[in-house]
């Protein structure tokens, strides 16, 4: 079991968490005694092997799925005492989102795309696009704000998405396989951004991901293994990181 | 919120073509159909529009005005006895056959009115002189006469027009006037004539009076004057108002009698109901394919915080926004419909305001429907959903 150590820097906080599906002879135990932390300023990954929990476990920390049991804590804040509009309100102002099919609405531009995490917290849409473009700006898009997401390619559409997570300026960036649709080269330029991303908002981002090519990006690695997680791991990012059971992260969903 | 909620809905081109061209369909069946209803009921009272008259004395078993239980000619006289009656004046009103130029037999319908004050003559003459109904074998025509009894319809120069002839049961009746009127539930022309003489145009019988119609005195409303005739001569007198205005309304005693006598509400009614239905169906089941369509869009919306409610009010809005499209289509295509009828004189279309009203009440219904179809999906749909690709 990983060591579990408060400090002031945590902004992810999950203890003892348990969650399982189905009723029955057919329930499926997902997370078992989970406990994890994430750190401000820091890019972690979980993985681990399909049907872990990772994504259970992200959804959870997301505020987007109730456990049965134990606390999350995301700055300082425990989601599982929120009333159900609370979250929805607290997932709209401190989380950005990343999905891994992009979910880009296909009738609006990018720019519109990028600027619906403003319309949920009530800002004007002129005000909205306004911001949008000068965020597209700095993922190298401004000057294809007006065009629909099906113009671009996977990495641009991966490029809108983070833009999208980012324009309300979360302090937390939840990422679902970030580059599993994307080649090398794409990846790499998404990676890059996500490290800009921790770096310079002194962000905390929580990546799933399947993806080994990308494990040098993280600063901690937290491997989970049939509900569990079997080994944290943080690293200089600058280096690849090596662990007992490697050959098992690769598996596709 | 609005703007995303249009650019998504019109954004899918076809599922939004196919909603509003559902509830087109469904507002055009509902109005169109409606509107030929009231339009065919109007028809049954053309008589009390044509012979405008405030109160009509008829026998005591009669409801409607296309019903005729002939009453004695001292009736006039009776009534005229009344205090309440300003003047009372014979009416006759009957079908009658005339016999066109080629040989052919065309029904009309026969009104005779009192020679002396012409009470219940046309309001309004488009050539011709009515006093000219006085002369021998004299009679006024509508509109729709001068096609109908013309030998050669489509050929204008046949057209019936002053000073031709014809003949009503063999006896010569000759045009002195045409005037404006509306048709008749029978589809059957007006024909204006005096009473004398329309007995001797109707093959005779024991008894030849239709109606009598009156007028109450000075101070004296209608309904008053009405309830005193019927007391005095134990005749029914119904006043000639409009359709649900008054329990006396000889307008809405008729179409009653209509509606509950005849299968034409039930036909009408079914084809009003049918177009609700397809429109409750089409709306409904291309409005839950385009929410599922979107369900991975909206999910992500709800992940990124997005309310229930706002989410629910972005389907309300699509929803009701293609109702509002789709009706005034409808609405502007009944017009169309509307304008060829009238023009054309038949089918019988009218509309009051009442039917654009309840149709747009109903194809809100429907987008509601459809909208809570969508609501409840999306209510049921998790966001962590969206996690799993």
């Amino acid at each position: 079991m990983p060591d579990i150590t408060p400090s002031s820097s945590i902004v992810i906080d999950v203890r003892s968490v348990e969650k399982s599906f189905g009723e029955g002879s057919n329930r499926i135990h997902v997370l078992k005694q989970v406990n994890f932390q994430a750190q401000n300023g820091e890019i972690t990954m979980l993985v681990g092997p399909s049907g872990c929990g990772k994504t259970t476990l992200l959804s959870a920390v997301a505020g987007t799925m109730r456990v049965e049991s134990g606390e999350i804590r995301v700055f300082g804040q425990s989601l599982e005492t929120m009333s159900g509009r609370a979250l929805t309100r607290f997932r709209a102002k401190k989380i950005g989102f990343i999905f891994q099919q992009f979910n880009l609405i296909p009738t609006l531009t990018v720019a519109e795309n990028v600027g619906v995490p403003l319309l949920i917290q009530g800002l004007s849409s002129g005000k909205a696009l306004k911001r949008s473009r000068e965020i597209l700006e700095k993922v190298g898009l401004g000057d294809r704000w007006k065009e629909r997401p099906n113009k671009l390619s996977g990495g641009q559409q991966q490029r809108v998405a983070i833009a999208r997570a980012l324009v309300h300026e979360p302090p937390l960036v939840i990422c679902d396989e970030p580059t599993a649709a994307l080649d090398a080269q794409n990846g790499e330029i998404v990676m890059d951004l996500f490290r800009q991303v921790a770096r310079s908002a002194d962000r905390s981002v929580i990546i799933v991901t399947h993806d080994n090519r990308i494990f040098s990006y993280a600063d901690c690695i937290a491997r989970m293994d049939d509900g569990e997680i079997v080994e944290v791991r943080k690293q200089d990012p600058s280096k690849p990181a090596q662990f007992e059971h490697e050959h098992d992260l690769g598996k596709s969903e | 919120m609005i703007g995303l909620a249009l650019k998504m809905l019109f954004g899918d081109t076809a599922k939004y073509l196919m909603l509003v061209a559902g509830l087109f369909f469904a507002t055009f069946l509902i109005v169109q159909q409606a509107s030929v209803f009231c339009g065919l009921m109007r028809w049954t009272t053309a008589t009390l529009k044509n012979v405008a008259a405030p109160i009509f004395i008829v026998e005591e078993r009669v409801e409607q005005v296309n019903e005729t239980n002939p009453m004695r000619d001292t009736d006039v006289a009776r009534i005229r006895s009344v205090a309440a009656v300003r003047w009372a004046m014979p009416l006759y009103s009957g079908i009658q056959r005339v016999r066109l130029d080629n040989g052919s037999f065309k029904t009309i319908q026969l009104i005779g009115i009192d020679a002396a004050s012409l009470a219940g003559a046309p309001g309004r003459m488009v050539a011709g002189n009515l006093a000219d109904l006085r002369l021998p074998n004299t009679v006024v025509i509508d509109e729709l006469a001068t096609e109908r009894l013309s030998p050669d319809p489509k050929d204008l120069t046949k057209r019936i027009k002053i000073g031709d002839r014809f003949e009503i049961n063999d006896v010569e009746a000759r045009v002195v006037g045409i005037c404006k009127a509306m048709r008749s539930f029978t589809g059957g022309p007006y024909i204006w004539t005096t009473y004398e003489r329309a007995l001797q145009y109707t093959p005779p019988q024991r008894k030849m009076l239709t109606a009598v119609i009156a007028a109450p005195v000075a101070g004296m409303t209608d309904d008053q004057a009405a309830l005193e005739i019927e007391k005095a001569t134990g005749l029914r007198a119904y006043v000639n108002r409009d359709f649900g205005t008054n329990k006396k309304d000889f307008n809405t005693s008729t179409i009653w009698w209509y509606v509950k006598n005849t299968g034409i509400p039930i036909s009408f009614g079914t084809t009003v109901v049918i177009g609700f239905i397809v429109g409750v169906a089409i709306a409904c089941q291309t409005f839950y394919s385009f929410v599922l369509d979107n369900l991975k869009h909206l999910g992500a919306l709800k992940a990124m915080g997005m309310s229930n409610f706002r989410l629910s009010m972005m389907l309300i809005v699509q929803a009701l926004t293609v109702g509002i499209i789709g009706f005034g289509l409808g609405l502007l295509a009944t017009s169309g419909f509307a304008m060829g009828a009238i023009e054309k004189g038949q089918p019988p279309f009218f509309m009051p305001w009442q039917i654009p009203v309840a149709a747009f009440c109903a194809i809100q219904v429907i987008c509601l429907l459809a909208a809570l179809m969508g609501i409840i999906r999306l209510s049921l749909y998790e966001p962590a959903m969206v996690f799993r690709a």
